[in-house]
C-alpha cells in the first residue's frame, strides 16, 4: 500500500482550494515567499505558512533560502507520478470491464 | 479529490449484468482471477483472490438490485488485514442503467485521499477545510500538467 499512502497524502493536501491556490500562483511565478503569496491571496501569511508545511509534506513544494526570506516552488513530480497511478488504476478497471463484457455477451 | 470514472456498455439485459457484477462465482473471474467470496447485503464482508496478488478484504457498503452495487475494498491487503473503512479503503460503486436491449454500466473509485498515512495526518491536511475536492482522473492529469507546465 506505499503507493495508495503516499498517493494519499498527495491527494488529501490537493483537497483544500487554498492549496490548490498557493500552488497555481507558485507554478504561474516559479518562486515566492509566504510574504508575496499572502499579498496576492485573501489570507494571512501564517495561514500560508501552514499550508506550504502540509504542501511540503506530501512532497508538493519545495524551498530554498534567499537572503532573510524562504523561497518556495513546485515539484513537480509527485502530481505526475500520481496522475501515472491514477492512469494505470483507470486501466486496471477498463481491463475488468472487458472482461465483463465478454462474459456478459457469451452465450 | 479525486476519483476513477469509467463506463461500458454491454449487449446483456440489466438482469445479467447485475448477476455478474455481484456473484462471487462471476466475481471471481472477471475482478479477482482466482475465486471470490461476498456477502450480499450492506454490511456484508467480500474476499476478491488473485493467483498473483494474493487477496483483499471488501465490506458490501449498497446493494439496490439491479441498479447499484457499492462496497470498499482495500487492495492488496493482507486478508487478515484491517476491515475496510473509511480511511484505509477506497469506495467502489458500480451503477447499470438499461439501454436499449442493452447495459450501461458505470464504475467509480473514491476515496483515493483518505489513504493518507494517518488519521492525524489527514485531520491535519484537511483542516481549514472540510470540503474534499471531487476531480476525475482527466481533471488531476490537465491540473498535473498546467502545474508543471
Amino acid at each position: 500500500m506505499t503507493a495508495a499512502t503516499e498517493h494519499g497524502e498527495l491527494f488529501a493536501a490537493l483537497s483544500d482550494p487554498t492549496r490548490r491556490q498557493v500552488l497555481d500562483l507558485l507554478a504561474a511565478r516559479g518562486e515566492g515567499s509566504a510574504s508575496a503569496l499572502a499579498a496576492a491571496m485573501p489570507v494571512s501569511r501564517p495561514a500560508v505558512v501552514k499550508h506550504l508545511t502540509v504542501l511540503d509534506r506530501a512532497g508538493l513544494v519545495e524551498s530554498r533560502r534567499s537572503g532573510r526570506e524562504v523561497l518556495y516552488s513546485v515539484r513537480p513530480e509527485p502530481l505526475e507520478s500520481a496522475a501515472r497511478w491514477m492512469a494505470a488504476l483507470a486501466a486496471d478497471w477498463d481491463r475488468r470491464l472487458a472482461a465483463l463484457k465478454r462474459l456478459a455477451e457469451t452465450p | 479529490m479525486d476519483s476513477i470514472e469509467r463506463e461500458v456498455v454491454i449487449d446483456a439485459p440489466v438482469d445479467r449484468v447485475w448477476e455478474l457484477v455481484t456473484e462471487a462465482e462471476h466475481l471471481g473471474r472477471w475482478f479477482g482471477d482466482a475465486g471470490a467470496e461476498v456477502d450480499l447485503r450492506p454490511g456484508g464482508a467480500m474476499e476478491l483472490r488473485w493467483t498473483e496478488h494474493g487477496a483483499s478484504r471488501g465490506r458490501v457498503e449498497a446493494v439496490e438490485r439491479p441498479r447499484l452495487f457499492a462496497f470498499r475494498w482495500a487492495p492488496f491487503n493482507d486478508p487478515g488485514g484491517p476491515d475496510p473503512a473509511e480511511g484505509n479503503s477506497t469506495r467502489v460503486e458500480f451503477t447499470l442503467i438499461e439501454q436499449g436491449e442493452g447495459t450501461r454500466l458505470r464504475v467509480v473509485e473514491s476515496g483515493f485521499e483518505s489513504l493518507a498515512t494517518s488519521d492525524d495526518q489527514r485531520r491535519k491536511n484537511l483542516d481549514g477545510n472540510t470540503e474534499g475536492w471531487q476531480v476525475e482522473l482527466g481533471e488531476l492529469q490537465d491540473y498535473a500538467t498546467r502545474v508543471t507546465a
